[in-house]
């Protein structure tokens, strides 16, 4: 009897130890659509990713059907951030460099979750400061609404005491989507470009 | 002759290790009452930006804690002390009333944690410009500095 009890322990220890792990990695994925091998599927999680009509920094209307055939590197956040989306910006923008030749089959795409603010010249002006291949994407308040609900992000505006000045609050994950537009994994902010890089390598 | 190759070597790796040879960025550094601002620097911001934000380091080399109280700029119209903190995967910014560098110790303004923002901007924060930023201390008062506008995506002074 001692002995099951103990096997059982045993058994629990070491599921929570993988699961420990595996959360540990950072690199946990939500939806069904993994395919590739070092890939977790959480169950019941919600599908995230899908279609959107918006319009890039150039000025073009766009839909996820433009983008079909590359990997999407997708950053959601605001131009008149100074601090943490300009950073997440430049990761992106070493992971490409770092892609080196296999560049041409991902693409970074910043999303605003102020559009009103970051109007298509808003746009421009911020990510040519970045890396050439980056695109910018705003949209009307009810394209961004429904973009931010399909990647299930959240942003909040923070009046800040100033309606010029004021601050956007959001979630600050990077996601890869797969050729299709399907979710292949989230990265947390903070992610080291290297490992963007040796994940995006594995779809190549 | 040997011998001066290597005086000088040792004399090099002297100067090198106490830090005591002459950066040429160092002049973008001031001093007042044993608290050293040094490294200040901010990002490009695109043509027309209203907002921008300015990093920097503090070191208080005095015997006594110091307070950053205030920050000023002629650069903006509103310039305050911001930090930005990441909570359930949601990142946020707010304003912070002062921050405190206990004696001997230096604090790191730098992207993620703690910044000057600049709202209201009234000249372009383009790449190699430079633009005042006065920094009030509880103790030693105003120490003025010059921002030096690094590229768009730059991480650290240096």
């Amino acid at each position: 009897m001692n002995k099951v009890f103990t096997l059982l322990i045993a058994l629990f220890l070491t599921a929570s130890a993988v699961v420990i792990g595996l959360w540990a990695t950072g690199l946990v994925q939500f939806g069904a659509g993994g395919k590739s091998g070092s890939s977790i599927v959480i169950a019941g999680a919600p599908q995230i990713g899908g279609a959107f009509e918006l319009v890039n920094h150039k000025g073009e209307a766009v839909t996820n059907a433009d983008f079909n055939g590359k990997l999407m590197l997708v950053f959601f956040g605001y131009t008149f951030c100074p601090d943490v989306c300009p950073t997440e910006m430049q990761t992106l923008s070493v992971v490409m460099e770092e892609l080196g030749d296999d560049a041409g089959d991902a693409v970074p795409v910043f999303v605003t979750v102020d559009p009103s603010r970051d109007t298509v010249p808003v746009m421009a002006g911020f990510v040519e400061a970045f890396h050439p291949s980056f695109v910018g994407l705003t949209g009307s308040e009810a394209q961004i609404a429904d973009i931010k609900k399909r990647y299930k992000v959240f942003s909040q505006r923070d009046e800040n005491g100033d309606p010029e000045y004021y601050l956007v609050d959001h979630t600050s994950y990077t996601y890869l989507m797969d050729r299709k537009g399907d979710l292949i994994t989230v990265f947390a902010y903070g992610t080291p470009p290297e490992d963007m890089v040796a994940k995006i390598r594995e779809q190549l | 002759m040997r011998k001066m190759r290597f005086l000088s070597l040792i004399l090099l790796a002297v100067v090198v290790t106490t830090g005591i040879y002459a950066d040429p960025t160092s002049a973008l550094s001031a001093e007042k009452d044993g608290v050293i601002v040094e490294d200040v620097w901010a990002r490009a911001r695109p043509d027309g930006a209203i907002v921008g934000g300015a990093f920097l380091t503090i070191r208080n080399d005095g015997k006594k804690a110091e307070r950053l109280i205030d920050v000023r700029s002629p650069a903006a119209r509103r310039v305050e002390i911001h930090e930005s903190f990441m909570k359930d995967g949601v990142m946020s910014m707010a304003p912070t009333d002062a921050i405190t560098i206990a004696p001997g110790e230096k604090i790191v303004l730098k992207p993620g944690g703690y910044h000057v923002m600049l709202m209201g901007l009234k000249e372009n924060l383009s790449e190699g410009r430079r633009f005042p930023l006065t920094l009030v201390f509880d103790r030693a008062g105003e120490i003025e500095v010059s921002v030096h506008v690094k590229d768009a995506g730059a991480m650290a002074y240096k």
